[in-house]
């Protein structure tokens, strides 16, 4: 096992070198212009392409009678530019909708392609076998020649994309602003269709025409939670196009009857997952991260406000509480109370007495905050009443949720607006921050 | 009042309690409640954004609140569909749809129909009936795409009077029509009224309000305020739904949409 | 004999898909044929691998739980991913068709299939697929499973037609009403899977696609009806077939990619010569402007802006 990862990682078979070229450019190029078709909504149109330059491929095999490379491309660059042509014309000259003309466009050409296909079988060239390797892709069977010229185009495909890259954002983002400006939106056009067609074509014989479109999607949509930046976006998409061309080639390597495309799809497809969940800032596992801390700051303070409560109702006497007696008042889950004050006493904000009388009793620290907390509650409940009008019933669950979000800064305004409120619409006292410490931050 | 006495109660058409809407976390509605009395032709007026389409699609249950709720006659609205009708924007529908001016009208006849069930001769007549009312008739066969904005609109009209509720819901009529259509839905709305229906109308044009409407509801983001056009609709309260920036309803509104929107259940 | 059985199973699985395509057209969810015909594909190898037979009743079941997954997980995406519906659908769909390429190609020695049978269909082999029942010859079993899905799909469709038609046209509307939308939405994708799958098991995964879209597409161009546009998609689909049939013949090539060779043809046709507004009559329309109104309408009624984009 470990010969064939230092085999493939030392790129000692030739061979392999060729190949791994050839599908970690097209990964990049794919990549990179996949962005531009997922942000303009148009991610299916590659789908589309790529099964419609089948014909373009047989016909070249037809015209030249030879599997020449330079001559299926163009094959295959004419018919997906007509393919395109076709989409953009049923839309413009009748009410068929985008996706129909995708779903009518890309059924029809591959099915021609597929007549096409069959006639040259039965017509018993014997150059034919290997033709049907465009439908799947078979990156193991590429030459030399064939690499070269592919990878060509893909590095050309990407320095376009380097150097037009400001006007390419613009089209994409705002296609009338770039038209007021005087780009010429014509060419653009033009110009973002021959790279999608050559690019296409250049993955055929990689990963077929069947699993191209998802070398154009998967890495534009995992990069996609990465960033906000159309830069970093497009150099992760090239990323993330490279390692999965990385991995199914190795894939192949290893294990020679498996096919190199249908791998680097999944490897794609595995990347964009862990993209999904683990991304920072977007991912699933953040965001259920930030909601869980979320609401363990919302049930912390609500404990704080309701071991406050029970000394106000009490007269202010610092008295420890047991948990029942923090239920009576406030009724919550027993075992997030728990897991709360667990947490708030390793925060410092309350005292767990252990000896007799037992229980939780708020440190000096836990009492400034549990103020703020119900501070905020009463100045917003005061706020809606005189500001806003609301009838007295109906400001306490707006303000049940607002104090857990009002800044300090916010809460100066309140104060300042209202004009230093004694007490709430409930006639309850709305508390004062202690001067010497304006509330500790949880 | 012919409608009130079919209610059987004297419960109001529509009663709103606290309700809040949020879209991805994002307040657009604010705690809103309020009752409107029967037989009213209502317009709720605000700025871009303050949440009146949300506000009705809310009430016909398009849209699930974050709390709150709405009752139809004292009832909840599952129990209730039959007796409202929506005129969605036109926007909202393909108007290449392969389906005859006619066809459209008789959709709304399907509330009254169970399922499997055709739409039968009285149908038919009652949709008829329906054109006839926004001098539509003569287009009863036309493809639904053949027809101008106006003529658009009218047929939706059309379709919610063959629906043959109590309550209309209206999102924006009056929006892109010519001034004869607007005539016309302006008749209608006066038929409604006087038959004792119930019409609820978002409204755009601040000019027409005073002149179609006899009730106002203004919103922005939260009510500011709901009653009689001539104590409602002045000055101090249109600063208050358009102008006046309540500066820290929208900081607060702008954190809580920064932060997820928890709202916890548990009272004292 | 053989002829007859291969013609009938495409004009059953055209009539099939040509009713439940109408809706995919009406709702532009058109592409969504093909996705559920390409990630069905690890349904079929792990239902072939499990039960070690070509057995149809395992298969349609594997294949129909990919169908709804690949529904479920597009709309999930879409909503929690906050991706397009087209970039979710695409990355789905090829994700899952890749996967069954690799399974197949992992068992290759154990399993019987092959990827590209899948991708064309093997129509040409339906006459000796024969249904045994109690000993007696059925004639082919294909005939007989499309035969049912095209009675379901009959009953669906004639049964909850009106709620077909408001659920197509206005979605709101119709919830607003409380017609069962989500029974209908459901009823619909489950429908559309059933017919997908029991095609492409004889006419191909992408023949599928073209079965599903093209036939409707054109009715859609030649009526303003919909009752007439569902019988219209089912006759072109049974002219595709005939016509198709009768293509493949003469060239000795793709039975599944002639149909879908004749059925973009009549699109063609239509698309260019309709009478209502083919794209003559729209050029001699534009000359004369006849009807104010109408004119009106088709500005009103089509967003030109629509039209593609190049990439």
């Amino acid at each position: 096992m470990t010969e064939i990862w230092a085999d493939f990682f030392l790129l000692q078979d030739p061979n392999l070198r060729w190949v791994l070229a050839g599908t970690v450019m097209l990964g990049l190029s794919a990549g990179a212009l996949g962005c531009f078709a997922v942000l303009r909504e148009r991610a299916l149109v590659g789908d589309a392409v790529a099964h419609s330059v089948l014909p373009g491929v047989c016909l070249a095999f037809i015209i030249t009678g030879d599997k020449d490379p330079l001559a299926l491309l163009i094959g295959s660059v004419v018919f997906g530019w007509i393919s395109l042509l076709v989409m953009d014309f049923v839309i413009r000259n009748s009410k068929i909708s985008t996706d129909t003309s995708i779903g009518m466009v890309l059924s029809v050409f591959f099915g021609l392609g597929v007549v096409m296909l069959t006639w040259i079988q039965n017509s018993g060239n014997a150059n034919q076998s290997g033709l049907d390797a465009f439908l799947f892709g078979n990156a193991a069977s590429m030459l030399p020649e064939d690499v070269l010229l592919f990878g060509f185009v893909s590095v050309m495909v990407l320095v376009t994309i380097i150097l037009l890259f400001k006007e390419l954002k613009l089209v994409s983002f705002d296609p009338g602003f770039a038209t007021v400006i005087g780009y010429p939106m014509k060419r653009m056009e033009v110009l973002m269709a021959t790279l999608l067609v050559v690019t296409i074509t250049a993955g055929l014989q990689a990963v077929g025409v069947v699993l191209m479109a998802s070398m154009l999607i998967i890495p534009a949509a995992a990069a996609r939670y990465w960033t906000d930046s159309l830069v970093v976006m497009l150099v992760i998409a090239a990323g993330v196009g490279a390692i999965s061309a990385i991995s199914g080639t190795f894939v192949s390597y290893t294990a020679p009857s498996m096919p190199t495309g249908p791998w680097m799809v999944v490897s794609a497809a595995a990347l964009f997952t862990l993209s999904f969940f683990f991304a920072p800032a977007r991912g699933e596992f953040q965001k259920w991260r930030r909601r869980r801390r979320q609401q363990e700051k919302v049930s912390g303070e609500n404990i704080l406000k309701t071991l406050y409560k029970l000394e106000e109702r009490d007269g202010l006497s610092a008295r420890s509480r047991t948990r029942r007696e923090i239920l009576k008042k406030r009724r919550m889950e027993p075992a997030s109370l728990k897991k709360g004050l667990r947490r708030l006493v390793s925060q410092g904000l309350v005292q767990h007495l252990k000896g007799q009388p037992s229980g939780y009793l708020l440190t000096e620290g836990g009492r400034e905050e549990a103020k703020r907390i119900v501070r905020i509650h009463r100045l917003w409940e005061l706020y809606l009443t005189e500001k806003l009008q609301l009838p007295g019933d109906h400001v306490h669950d707006p303000a049940e949720s607002m104090e857990h979000v009002i800044t300090p800064e916010l809460e100066q305004q309140l104060m300042r607006i209202l004009n230093n409120p004694e007490e709430d619409p409930h006639n309850k006292r709305i508390p004062k921050a202690s001067p010497r410490s304006g509330g500790a931050a949880l | 009042m012919t409608h009130a006495s079919k209610t059987g109660a004297s419960a109001p058409p529509v009663e709103v309690h606290d309700l809040t809407v949020s879209y991805q976390n994002k307040p657009v509605l604010w705690d809103v409640d309020f009752t409107l009395p029967e037989g009213t032709l209502t317009a709720i007026v605000g700025p871009n954004g303050a949440g009146k389409s949300t506000l009705i699609k809310v009430i016909m249950g398009l849209i699930e609140p974050v709390s709150g709720h709405a009752l139809i006659y004292g009832k909840p609205l599952q129990q209730m569909r039959k007796r409202i009708a929506y005129v969605p924007q036109r926007e909202s529908v393909d108007w290449n749809f392969p389906v005859s001016v006619l066809d459209v009208v008789l959709m709304g006849r399907y509330a009254h129909l169970k399922m499997f069930r055709r739409p039968g001769r009285r149908d038919r007549e009652l949709a008829l009936q329906a054109l006839e009312k926004v001098g539509m008739a003569a287009y009863s066969d036309r493809q639904i795409a053949q027809l101008s904005g106006g003529q658009q609109q009218r047929v939706f009209l059309a379709r919610a009077l063959a629906q043959d509720a109590d309550i209309y819901f209206m999102d924006e009529p009056f929006a892109g029509v010519d001034a004869s259509t607007e005539e016309h839905i302006l008749q209608l709305l006066r038929e409604l009224r006087s038959a004792g229906r119930t019409v609820i109308v978002v409204h755009h044009d601040l000019q027409t309000v005073s002149d179609y409407f006899d009730w106002v509801l203004m919103l922005n983001l939260r009510l500011v305020a709901i009653g009689p056009m001539e104590t409602t609709f002045t000055k101090e309260n249109l600063q208050k739904a358009y102008g006046g920036r309540l500066n820290i309803l929208t900081q607060v509104i702008e954190l809580s949409r920064r932060e997820n929107f928890v709202r916890e259940t548990e009272h004292d | 004999m053989t002829t007859f059985w291969i013609i009938l199973t495409a004009c059953l699985a055209s009539a099939a898909c040509a009713l439940v395509g109408t809706y995919l057209v009406l709702r532009k969810q058109a592409m969504l044929g093909d996705a559920i015909s390409h990630a069905v594909l690890p349904g079929i190898a792990i239902a072939f691998l499990l039960t070690a037979s070509r057995n149809t009743f395992p298969m349609l079941l594997g294949a129909g739980a990919f169908g709804l997954l690949t529904v479920y997980l597009t709309e999930k995406l879409q909503e929690r991913g906050r991706l397009m519906n087209d970039a979710s659908m695409g990355i789905v769909f090829t994700t899952l068709f890749a996967i069954g390429v690799i399974i197949i190609t992992l068992f290759a020695s154990s399993v019987d299939l092959d990827h590209e049978c899948i991708l064309f269909g093997e129509i040409a082999y339906v006459p000796w697929d024969i249904w045994f029942f109690a000993g007696m010859n059925m004639g082919p079993r294909p005939v007989w499973i499309l035969g049912l899905v095209l009675v379901i799909n009959l009953i669906f469709i004639l049964g909850c037609y009106k709620e077909l038609k408001i659920y197509a046209f206005d979605r709101q509307l119709a919830v607003s009403m409380g017609i069962p939308v989500a029974f209908i939405h459901y009823g619909l994708m489950g429908t559309v899977s059933f017919s997908t799958i029991a095609s492409f098991e004889s006419v191909g995964a992408i023949l599928v696609v073209a079965l599903i879209v093209v036939p409707p597409a054109t009715a859609y161009l030649l009526t303003r009806r919909l009752s007439v546009m569902l019988v219209l998609a089912v006759a072109f689909g049974v002219l595709s077939s005939l016509s198709g049939y009768y293509l493949a013949y003469i060239t000795n090539t793709s039975i599944a990619g002639a149909i879908a060779v004749m059925a973009g043809i009549f699109f063609a046709l239509a698309l260019f010569f309709s009478p209502l507004d083919g794209v003559f009559i729209r050029r001699n329309r534009k000359v004369t402007l006849e009807a104010p109104e109408a004119v009106a309408g088709m500005a009103a009624g089509k967003n030109r802006e629509d039209s593609i984009p190049l990439t």
